[in-house]
């Protein structure tokens, strides 16, 4: 009896399993499907992004794509590149990033990709040493901390691997790889910052939501404010990490409304925080947005944010651009055709919505 | 006359170390009188109109009820499973990305963004308490039948649990736009007390009717104290050990509807995150052997609230982003070293010799 209930069990689980990965497949043609808008978004954003330097050296990357094209037709030879990034499930950015790559990188456009996904940078160096040993052409690297890529990068280079990276900058000499696409998160912050000062408010009393100690995008986007906030002789009455998590950001905000302190801006550093401190305010019944007495701020440009920007419920998002495959592509096709890519680092263009301008159409085509 | 009742006090305050409600009533007496030094205004509770137009309680004890209860429904269900496999599940919080996740798959069908729910929200929840019961069994199987030890049997969830999570949703964040549902992480209309706390009190309603009225108790400790002799009296100690991390995926659902009611959506790299330890730390702040056996469930959620309390507190007093966990630690360090039997031996032993000096 014992024996056939877990024998039940055993099968179930199973059955769960196997049900899971259905899901599992569902997600993957969803995702493709996302990832066709994400492209068109990614090209729009290249558009946009070119200036006029830039877009000298883009038709050249054009024409070099068209010869590359026939070298590929030609020999029938497809690029191998190994990617390694963070784990899709991070947050709705990763997600976006992810997708955007697997839309580029394929079959289709020439190229052969193998994916890795790790939170840990061990386990991504691993990734980068069994790419290397299987021979890639190019190695694609978000990398999880900055440090311990310099003898694995070393290897790169003398087994003719080249590197780019992408949206994570590592401390390791610029020669060790051809370019580096990253988004500026200290422009992101000054650029909300800029916003908020344009507000011309009669006094700032800010709650400052931080993101995980000690990342790039935390430490970018505090600085610009505390900076900022010390030049212009703003309040900044509690500034408080939240590890990017929605219950945290609440609880941190409900205990400033319990102390009776007040404030009129909330500075969060992503969407989900933005979104958990505006849930603590609904509760006690503070207004907030357009016509509300406090000034909400995220980042990120979730799908859900740029709504919540459109009815007015807040008052500012910050993009951080993950869409960088189409800059990548252009530099694999430069460096193919043996030309060389003269900026190693390229900041992505990156754009930040007000509510009071934001259109149906920017929630389209920017959220992620 | 004067000796003898010191010596009563003596014997009192001997006793008084020696129960389990010893360390979690110091720490609470002591947190609070911390804040009631530092500024009186802590436990002030007023009444105010959130922004869907009902009167409700506000003010930081309110909080701490409100926050506290999520991390007392699974301190029940952790005491159970300490005391019955002489370790400690860390899979809880990935659990209850999952129960999260199924939960909100369930009432908005597949459309990230869907303004009506497809199902009842208890029929929903009913469904994320089956899964997250079954994903307990595989939990207690792997302990009870394969006997591997606890904390690594739950690592294997712990590490796929939030991928799972977000499967179910094909990594989309779903959000409900319907207020009922918000009813649950907030404030019933015209009630003017947080909902998750009543979730809570009747969770422990309930718990403590099953340990009254039924062998529960006896079972899991019998197991927890020893294995084989609770065999050879006839029981069943796999049955007990699955039924105790069931019971605790039960908790994990009713925590999972509670958290993605709060903002309406999920993050499933976040949700709940280290929420794991925190219940552990509610056990041990109890004063319950993390090794198993017998147990006591109201210190184990008084041991919830006092965490919370102290989270509280911190958040108060703005102590820096940086210095948080640090100051976490000290204060967890001298309250699980205070709970150690050993130092609970020797402080009673100091009042015991005391005594008797008293009496010479």
């Amino acid at each position: 009896m014992k024996k056939k209930l877990a024998l039940l069990l055993v099968a179930g689980m199973t059955m769960a399993s196997v049900v899971g990965c259905g899901g599992g497949s569902d997600a993957a043609v969803t995702s493709s499907d996302a990832a066709t808008t994400d492209d068109a978004a990614a090209t729009d954003d290249a558009a946009a992004a070119t200036d006029d330097a830039a877009a000298a050296t883009d038709d050249a990357a054009a024409a070099d794509d068209a010869a590359a094209a026939d070298d590929t037709a030609a020999s029938g030879a497809l690029i191998k590149v190994g990617i390694i990034n963070n784990d899709p499930n991070e947050s709705g950015y990763r997600t976006a990033n992810d997708a955007d790559l697997k839309a580029t990188f394929c079959e289709a456009n020439g190229y052969d990709a193998s994916f890795a996904y790790s939170l840990k940078n061990e386990e991504q160096i691993n990734a980068a040493q069994q790419f290397i040993q299987d021979g890639v052409d190019y190695l694609l690297l978000s990398a999880a901390d900055t440090s311990g890529w310099d003898s694995v990068l070393q290897d790169a280079q003398a087994n003719g691997v080249r590197v780019i990276l992408f949206d994570r900058t590592i401390d390791a000499d610029p020669s060790l790889y051809e370019a580096s696409i990253v988004s500026d998160m200290r422009a992101e912050g000054d650029k909300a910052v800029d916003w908020l000062k344009s507000q011309n408010l009669d006094e700032y009393n800010i709650i400052h939501i931080q993101g995980v100690m000690g990342s790039a995008a935390q430490i970018g986007r505090s600085d610009a404010l505390t900076e900022t906030a010390a030049s212009e002789g703003w309040n900044i009455i509690v500034s408080q990490t939240a590890n990017w998590n929605a219950e945290e950001a609440q609880q941190i905000v409900q205990s400033v409304i319990d102390s009776g302190e007040s404030f009129n801006v909330i500075y969060a550093e992503n969407d989900n925080m933005a979104q958990g401190a505006v849930a603590a305010l609904d509760a006690a019944g503070i207004t907030h947005g357009v016509d509300g007495d406090v000034k909400i701020l995220g980042f990120d440009t979730n799908k859900f944010a740029l709504e919540e920007l459109l009815a007015g419920n807040w008052n500012y998002d910050g993009q951080c651009n993950p869409f960088q495959s189409s800059y990548i592509d252009n530099i694999i096709k430069t460096l193919e055709s043996g030309g060389t890519v003269e900026e190693k680092t390229i900041i992505m263009d990156e754009m930040g919505f007000d509510a009071e301008t934001i259109t149906q159409e920017d929630v389209d085509t920017y959220g992620i | 006359m004067q000796n003898k009742s010191k010596s009563g006090i003596g014997a009192f305050f001997g006793r008084l170390v020696r129960q389990q409600y010893f360390i979690p009533l110091t720490a609470l007496v002591l947190l609070a009188l911390f804040n009631l030094i530092a500024d009186p205004a802590f436990f002030k509770i007023s009444i105010t109109t959130n922004s869907a137009g009902n009167r409700v309680l506000a003010g930081t004890p309110i909080t701490i009820l409100d926050y506290g209860s999520e991390l007392a429904i699974l301190a029940i269900g952790m005491t159970l499973v300490t005391a019955a496999s002489k370790g400690q599940d860390i899979s809880v919080g990935a659990a209850v990305a999952i129960a999260g996740s199924f939960i909100l798959r369930m009432l908005c069908g597949g459309d990230s963004s869907s303004s009506t729910l497809h199902m009842p929200i208890i029929c929903a929840f009913l469904l994320g308490c089956v899964v997250a019961m079954l994903f307990g069994a595989f939990n207690g199987i792997l302990v009870a039948f394969f006997k591997i030890q606890p904390m690594i049997a739950t690592l294997i969830l712990y590490t796929a649990g939030r991928s799972i999570a977000a499967w179910f949703n094909n990594n989309e964040l779903p959000i409900i736009k319907d207020a009922t549902f918000s009813y649950i992480g907030g404030f019933i209309p015209g009630v003017p007390i947080p909902t998750p706390f009543f979730i809570a009190v009747i969770c422990v309603v309930v718990i403590t009717l099953v340990l009254k009225f039924t062998n529960l108790r006896l079972y899991t400790e019998a197991v927890g104290i020893n294995e084989n002799s609770a065999r050879l009296n006839g029981l069943n100690p796999a049955a007990i050990k699955i039924l105790s991390f069931v019971i605790l995926g039960l908790c994990v659902a009713v925590v999972g509807l509670i958290k993605v009611s709060r903002v309406s959506s999920i993050n499933y790299s976040v949700i709940a995150k280290d929420i794991e330890m925190d219940a552990i730390l509610a056990v041990a702040l109890g004063g319950n052997s993390l090794s198993g056996g017998k147990f006591n469930m109201a210190t184990s959620i008084m041991g919830a609230y006092i965490i919370q309390f102290l989270t509280q507190t911190l958040y108060k007093y703005k102590v820096p982003s940086e210095a948080l966990p640090a100051y976490k630690a000290v204060v967890v360090i001298l309250l699980v070293v205070m709970s150690a039997p050993t130092v609970r031996e020797y402080l009673s032993n100091l009042v015991k010799k005391a005594k008797v000096k008293e009496a010479a």
